[in-house]
C-alpha cells in the first residue's frame, strides 16, 4: 500500500463527513443534540460490522452479497431457539456465531474448492436461502423478549447522563476495527489477502495457501453478520425474517468504497471503512431528519455508490496517466 | 505479370528496443506450398502479422499478383486475399459452423439472414474439403480437425489468393494431420498459394515445395525441397556465431538435489525423467510447447501430476501445492512474471516477503524492521532502481520486476531455483545481473534449473542441457560432451536423435 496516496484519498473522504456535517447543522437543528449523534453511532455500529465483513472479502477480489441476510437469519435462528426454550442469552449467541461462521464457510469453500466462477453467483444465491431459511424457523412472525445478555450489544449504554448515553455497540465496533487494522497491516494472514486480491495466482505460486486465506474472509464475514445480527436484536429488540430482504448489503459495500475500497480487490482500509460507515449513518440520519422518504433514500444511495466506484476509476486513470508522464520523463 | 501470388520484400519492422524484421522478404507463387521455418523468436510471428495487416511494417513493401498494397488493418489484407489460420483457432464454440464461416459477411434476403443459402453453402465448401458434416451444428462439437476446416472454408469462401497456415498441425491427431495435408494438396491445386509455418521437419518434406529459413528476423535462404536436408535447415536456423556475453562461473557439483522419474501429465508429459545436481545450473532447452514450463510447473505442485516420482535430496516428496514446494525447498521463478510472479499493485516491500511470511514474523506479527532490513540489502545486492522500498510493483521496469521477484525467492532460502525463461523482455544489462545471481547460487552449492528459448543462453550458462520436445525427454547433454552445441541441441529438439 503506498500510505501516500490513500491517505491523501482520505482527506477529502473526511472532508466530505465534514462537509455534509456542517450542512446538516446548519440545515436542522436537532442534527446537532447529542441524543441524535448518539445515534447515529448506534446506527453506525451495525453496517460497521457487516462492512467489516465486506472489506475482507472486498480485499481479495470478492463480494458478500449474503450479509445482511446473514446477520437477519442469525437473529431469527436465536429468536428460533428462545422461543423452544433455550434461556442463556450466552448458549443463544454462541449458537448465532457459528450459525454465521457456518454459512461463511460455506460461501468461501463453494467459491474455493467446489470453483464457482464469482462469488457474486454463491452469495446471492447463499442470500435467498437465509431470507427463506429466517422466515421458516420464525415461521414469518416476529420475536422479541430477548434475554438481556442477548440485547446488551445493541442496547447498554454507558456515560447516561449523556443525552441518553454512549452507545457499547460503537465501542465494541472502534475496539474491533482497530484490532481488524492491526491484523490487516500487520500480520501475515493480513498481508496475503491483499495480495490474493491483487494477483492470486501469483500469491498461490509463492507458496500462500490462497483457497484457505479466501475461506477465511468468507467464514470471518459470516462471523460479522452474526455479530451485526445480535447487534440488531438488541437495537430493535426483536428479530423479524422479512428484513433479509433489506438493502444491508448495499450499504455496506457502499461503506467499504467510500473508504477506498475497489472491486478490483488489494484496496481498502479498516479506517477508511469506518469513514465510509460513518458518512452512510449521517446520510441516513440527515434524510430522516429532513423527512425525506425513504424511497428517496434509496436511489440516493445506490447513486452514491455509483458515485463513488466512478471516482474511483477516475482516480486511477488520473494516477496511471500522471505515471505515463513521469515515465516519458 | 508477377510469377508471385504475393510478395513481400525488404520489409523492417521495429517494435521498442529490437528490430523484429530486419529487410525480410518472402515471396509465394501461386499453386504452391512454401514452408517457413525459424527458431522460437526468428520472427515468424511478426512477419505473419505484417503479411495479415495487425502489424504495420516500418519500411518495406507487399505485392498481391504484381500489384502493390498497403494493409492498414486486417480487412484491407483479406480483402486483398490474404487469409490466415492462426494456431490459436478463431471458432465461437456455440455457434453453427454456418455462423462461424459466414461471421461477418452474412448473406442477407433483405433485411433477414438468409440462412437457407448459407447452411447450403457452408456444407458445399465443408465438402469440397473432404468435411462431409451438417453445418447446423455448433462448432465446438467437432475436433480441432474439422474446427480447422471451418477456418479454411472461411478463407475458401472469401476467395483467398494465399493462406497462410500458423503451426496447423500443432493440435491435431494423427489422422487430422493426413485430412489436413490432403486439403493443402487440394487447395495448391486450385492455384492457392499457401504458407505452412511448422515445426516439424517431417512434414516439410512431405507437403512442401520450397522453404524459407528466418532467423533473428533477417531472411537466410529459399530453397526448393529437394535441396534442403535436415541438417542443413537446422544449420541454417542457427547458423549465428555465438559470442560470449555470459559471465559464467562454475561451482563445485553436489548431491542429488531434484530427481524427477516418469513425470507423465495425459497429452502433456510423457516419462519425464531428469536429474539436478546442487553447484550446478541444468538448461532446458526445446521448442514452444516441448513441455518444459509443465515439467516445472509439475514439479513445483502448481499443476497435478498423473503419475511419477520426485526425490528430493535422495528422499521421495509428495508435492501437491506451491505451499509444499516451498517448503520442500523449491523456488519457482515463472515465465510471466506480471501474471504469476508479482502483485504489480503492491509495494517491492510487501512482494519481496510473500515467501517468506514466517522468516520475517516475529511472533504473530510481521517484523517491520527485518523486512526493511533485507528488503534494503537486496535492493542493493540486485541493484534494483527505485526511489523506495514503498514504490508500487508495477512502476517499475521489467528488469528491475524481475530483480524483485529473484529477491523474493532468495528470501524463501530454497534449495532449488527454477529459472522459466528468467531473461525474456529485460535489457542486456539487467540480463548479465541476473546470470550473475545464478553464478552465485550455484556457487553456494544451490541446484538451479534454467529454462529458455535462446540457445546461446542455454549454451553460454548450463552445466548440462535436457532437451525436450513434445512432452518427452529427447537427450540430456553434458558441457564436455561433443553435442554440447546448437547444432545437436537444435537437432534433438526438432525431433532429431544424436548417438552416444
Amino acid at each position: 500500500m503506498s500510505k501516500k496516496n490513500s491517505g491523501g484519498f482520505q482527506l477529502g473522504t473526511i472532508a466530505a463527513l465534514a462537509i455534509m456535517c456542517v450542512f446538516l447543522a446548519i440545515a436542522n437543528h436537532n442534527f446537532y443534540s447529542v441524543s441524535n449523534l448518539m445515534g447515529i453511532l448506534k446506527q453506525t455500529a451495525f453496517n460497521a460490522f457487516l462492512a467489516t465483513g465486506m472489506l475482507m472479502c472486498l480485499l481479495t477480489a470478492g463480494i458478500d452479497l449474503s450479509v445482511g441476510a446473514n446477520a437477519v437469519f442469525c437473529a431469527c435462528l436465536m429468536g428460533c431457539l428462545k422461543e423452544a426454550g433455550v434461556t442463556s442469552g450466552l448458549v443463544l449467541m454462541i449458537i448465532g456465531i457459528l450459525a454465521g461462521a457456518c454459512v461463511g464457510f460455506v460461501n468461501g469453500t463453494l467459491l474455493t474448492r467446489l470453483h464457482l466462477p464469482h462469488p457474486f453467483v454463491s452469495t446471492l444465491g447463499m442470500k435467498n436461502v437465509l431470507w427463506g431459511l429466517a422466515l421458516v424457523v420464525t415461521n414469518s412472525k416476529m420475536i422479541n423478549n430477548f434475554p438481556s445478555s442477548v440485547e446488551f450489544l445493541g442496547k447498554a449504554t454507558i456515560f447516561k447522563g449523556f443525552g441518553g448515553g454512549f452507545p457499547v455497540s460503537f465501542i465494541v465496533v472502534l475496539v474491533l476495527y482497530v484490532c481488524m487494522g492491526v491484523f490487516l497491516s500487520r500480520t501475515a494472514l493480513g498481508r496475503s489477502i491483499y495480495c490474493a486480491g491483487g494477483n492470486i495466482e501469483a500469491t498461490r505460486l509463492s507458496g500462500i495457501n490462497t483457497a484457505n486465506v479466501l475461506t477465511f474472509c468468507y467464514t470471518l464475514s459470516g462471523v460479522m453478520a452474526a455479530l451485526g445480527g445480535i447487534v440488531s436484536v438488541g437495537r430493535s429488540g426483536i428479530c423479524n425474517g422479512a428484513n433479509a430482504m433489506q438493502p444491508y448489503d448495499t450499504d455496506a459495500i457502499a461503506a467499504c468504497i467510500i473508504g477506498g475500497a475497489s472491486f478490483n480487490g488489494g484496496k481498502g482500509t479498516m479506517f477508511g471503512t469506518m469513514l465510509g460507515c460513518l458518512i452512510i449513518a449521517v446520510l441516513r440520519n440527515g434524510f430522516t431528519l429532513l423527512s425525506i422518504s425513504g424511497a428517496v433514500q434509496n436511489m440516493v444511495l445506490g447513486l452514491v455508490i455509483i458515485l463513488a466506484v466512478l471516482m474511483d476509476v477516475l482516480r486511477e486513470q488520473m494516477e496511471a496517466k500522471r505515471r505515463r508522464l513521469a515515465a516519458a520523463k | 505479370m508477377s510469377e508471385f501470388v504475393v510478395e513481400l520484400k525488404n520489409c523492417t519492422k521495429r517494435f521498442p528496443g529490437v528490430v523484429a524484421l530486419n529487410h525480410m522478404q518472402l515471396a509465394v507463387k501461386p499453386g504452391e506450398i512454401l514452408g517457413l521455418i525459424g527458431e522460437n523468436g526468428a520472427g515468424k510471428s511478426t512477419l505473419i502479422k505484417v503479411l495479415t495487416g495487425v502489424h504495420m511494417a516500418d519500411e518495406g513493401e507487399i505485392y498481391v499478383e504484381g500489384e502493390k498494397k498497403t494493409f492498414h488493418n486486417p480487412n484491407e489484407s483479406a480483402a486483398a486475399g490474404i487469409a490466415c489460420v492462426y494456431q490459436e483457432l478463431n471458432i465461437e464454440k456455440l455457434l453453427s459452423v454456418t455462423d462461424n464461416i459466414f461471421i461477418n459477411k452474412w448473406l442477407k434476403k433483405g433485411f433477414l439472414l438468409d440462412y437457407d443459402t448459407m447452411h447450403q453453402k457452408a456444407k458445399e465448401v465443408m465438402a469440397s474439403l473432404g468435411q462431409d458434416i451438417d453445418p447446423r451444428k455448433a462448432a465446438g462439437t467437432f475436433g480441432m480437425g474439422v474446427q480447422q476446416m471451418i477456418e479454411i472454408a472461411t478463407a475458401v469462401l472469401i476467395d483467398a489468393k494465399m493462406i497462410i497456415m500458423d503451426e496447423p498441425t500443432s493440435s491435431l491427431g494423427e489422422k487430422e494431420v493426413e485430412q489436413l495435408m490432403k486439403t493443402c494438396r487440394d487447395l495448391k491445386a486450385r492455384g492457392i498459394g499457401i504458407v505452412f509455418v511448422s515445426h516439424k521437419l517431417e512434414e516439410l518434406f512431405e507437403l512442401c515445395d520450397r522453404v524459407t529459413v528466418i532467423r533473428d528476423g533477417e531472411y537466410i535462404d529459399t530453397k526448393p525441397i529437394g535441396e534442403w536436408t535436415n541438417d542443413s535447415l537446422i544449420t541454417a536456423m542457427v547458423g549465428r556465431s555465438v559470442t560470449n556475453q555470459f559471465p559464467k562461473e562454475f561451482g563445485k557439483r553436489g548431491e542429488c538435489f531434484l530427481k524427477a522419474e516418469d513425470l507423465c501429465i495425459g497429452g502433456v508429459l510423457d516419462h519425464v525423467s531428469f536429474e539436478a545436481y546442487g553447484g550446478e545450473i541444468l538448461g532446458f532447452s526445446g521448442l514452444v510447447g516441448a513441455g518444459r514450463t509443465e515439467t516445472v510447473r509439475a514439479i513445483f505442485g502448481a499443476d497435478p501430476l498423473d503419475s511419477g516420482k520426485i526425490y528430493i535430496k535422495g528422499q521421495e516428496r509428495t508435492i501437491k501445492s506451491p505451499k509444499a514446494a516451498v517448503q520442500a525447498g523449491i523456488a519457482l521463478l515463472t515465465e510471466d512474471r506480471k501474471g504469476q510472479g508479482l502483485v504489480l499493485a503492491q509495494s517491492i516491500r510487501t512482494n519481496l516477503i510473500m515467501s517468506s511470511f514466517a522468516f520475517h514474523s516475529n511472533g504473530a506479527f510481521l517484523d517491520e524492521k527485518k523486512i526493511e532490513e533485507t528488503g534494503q540489502g537486496h535492493i542493493e545486492a540486485l541493484r534494483i532502481k527505485t526511489p523506495s522500498i514503498d514504490e508500487i510493483v508495477g512502476q517499475l521496469s521489467g528488469g528491475n520486476q524481475q530483480k524483485v521477484v529473484i529477491g523474493k525467492w532468495i528470501n524463501s532460502d530454497a534449495d532449488i531455483y527454477i529459472f522459466d525463461e528468467p531473461t525474456r523482455g529485460i535489457d542486456v544489462g539487467a540480463k548479465v545481473e541476473v546470470y550473475n545471481v545464478m553464478n552465485d547460487l550455484v556457487k553456494k552449492g544451490k541446484c538451479v534449473i534454467m529454462i529458455s528459448s535462446e540457445m546461446p543462453e542455454i549454451l553460454g550458462m548450463s552445466d548440462r542441457v535436457v532437451v525436450m520436445r513434445g512432452g518427452r525427454v529427447m537427450a540430456t547433454v553434458d558441457r564436455n560432451s561433443s553435442h554440447f552445441n546448437q547444432e545437436d541441441i537444435m537437432k534433438a529438439a526438432w525431433g532429431g536423435s544424436l548417438d552416444e
